[in-house]
């Protein structure tokens, strides 16, 4: 997937959960409303959690594009 | 003997009842020999023995025939789960299922088949053609869910290590498991069921010596908790409905798990942005011992399959279960501190 010039991608590797999370909710409001951010996490609950954040914040989860890569749309 | 209060972790286990307290200690006094020998002493063990199962027969409303202990619920589930399958095929199980129920599927050698669960939690069994035996758990250890297995053309293990004496067992098993210390009896009694006619094989050539004062005590214990079961039931399901209402009021606060058709007795819930370790260490400070499911609480450093299977966060998670002694005192005083906990550990991430 190519990511538009205006998303912003957050480095979280080598965080442990929550801390990926917590990165993606502090940051997200960095890109407009309609944009992506990617998440780049090893840690393996954000392969969970990233998705029900996303269900429980009212955002977008378009998916892994790769190992340990999340896109996050912002919907709000 | 008093349990001290703020113990909110029965679902890991449950103090010791009192009745399986007397009876523990007069069996030990009495049933110390062999039931397999042909002197006095050994005759008295076995009678002790016979009684035991005779109790949690009548108990669980099985002939006394398809009851036996193991050494633990574990030993119950690798015995059973293994023992009736029927030719080579994989297992087939719930995506929810305890991890022994996993791993012994992952012994039987074909590659297991992972019968997804939905958000609830509830398993959809679907087509399991091929497989040589289908585990499907009474109700989830730690969201609370109760299945509902179909007709399978497949053996059936039912792991009820959860539910039993609390919930009557479910109508379809071929083998079922039990584990003495998640009802009030001892730990190191598990209770496999057998139905008359199910073609098992022990999968483990020997069982060992028998805990015949532990399975005495537990089957005291199970009658006493039969007995008392509509009443605590109620009460234990009115708290958690109560837990769930309030956790469900703190922001960004997911709880989980089916809310109607559940054990009475747990309930888990996950909170954003919080550290599994930290809400668990915090609370114990305040008083209140509960569980979690999040990554950094376990041995392994990953979270909880059975969040992970159902979709739902799986770090800042709790499971919160009453004893049969939790009182509304212990939980309103749970709850009046749960919501600042969650507040001030958040405060500390900056959000």
């Amino acid at each position: 997937m190519n990511t538009p010039e205006r998303s912003v991608e957050l480095d979280c590797r080598g965080m442990l959960c929550p801390l990926p999370v917590i990165e993606l909710a502090k940051r997200h409001t960095e890109v407009p409303v309609g944009e992506l951010v990617v998440v780049l996490a090893d840690d393996v609950a954000a392969r969970t959690d990233i998705p029900a954040w996303c269900r429980m914040r009212g955002q977008e989860f378009v998916g892994e594009d790769g190992p340990g890569r999340y896109v996050v749309r912002r919907l709000s | 003997m008093g349990i001290p209060t703020g113990y909110l972790d029965s679902a890991s286990s449950e103090p010791l009842h009192p009745a399986a307290r007397e009876t523990l200690l007069a069996a030990l006094e009495r049933g110390y020999a062999d039931p397999r020998r042909l002197h006095g002493r050994g005759r008295d063990a076995r009678l002790l023995l016979d009684n035991a199962r005779a109790v949690v027969a009548e108990c669980l409303e099985v002939r006394p025939d398809e009851v036996a202990f193991t050494a633990s619920g574990t030993d119950a589930v690798h015995r059973g789960l293994l023992g009736i399958r029927r030719g080579d095929g994989p297992v087939a199980y719930g995506a929810v299922e305890h991890s022994s129920v996993v791993h012994a599927a992952r012994w039987a050698g074909p590659e297991p088949v992972v019968l997804p669960a939905d958000r609830l939690g509830r398993v959809s069994v679907g087509d399991t053609d091929g497989a040589s035996v289908v585990a499907l758990q009474h109700a989830n250890h730690e969201v609370g869910t109760v299945q509902h297995a179909p007709d399978v053309d497949v053996p059936l293990f039912v792991d009820a290590c959860a539910s039993m004496g609390r919930l009557p067992l479910p109508e379809r098993w071929d083998a079922l498991a039990g584990s003495a210390h998640k009802w009030g009896g001892p730990a190191g009694v598990g209770v496999l069921l057998l139905r008359k006619r199910t073609r098992w094989i022990d999968p483990f050539p020997e069982a060992g010596f028998p805990n015949v004062p532990g399975a005495l005590a537990a089957a005291a214990a199970l009658q006493a908790v039969v007995a008392d079961r509509a009443e605590v039931n109620a009460r234990q399901h009115a708290l958690v409905d109560r837990i769930r209402v309030a956790a469900a009021a703190i922001p960004d606060v997911e709880v989980v798990g089916d809310p109607d058709d559940r054990l009475p007795h747990l309930v888990t819930f996950s909170c954003l942005y919080v550290d599994g370790e930290a809400i668990v260490t915090e609370l114990d400070k305040r008083g209140y011992g509960v569980a979690s499911g999040s990554a950094c609480t376990a041995s392994t450093l990953t979270p909880s399959h059975v969040l992970e299977a159902m979709g739902v966060l799986t770090h800042g998670n709790l499971r919160v279960s009453l004893t049969r002694d939790t009182t509304e005192a212990e939980v309103d005083g749970f709850l009046g501190v749960l919501p600042d906990v969650v507040r001030d550990l958040r405060a500390q991430v900056g959000l």
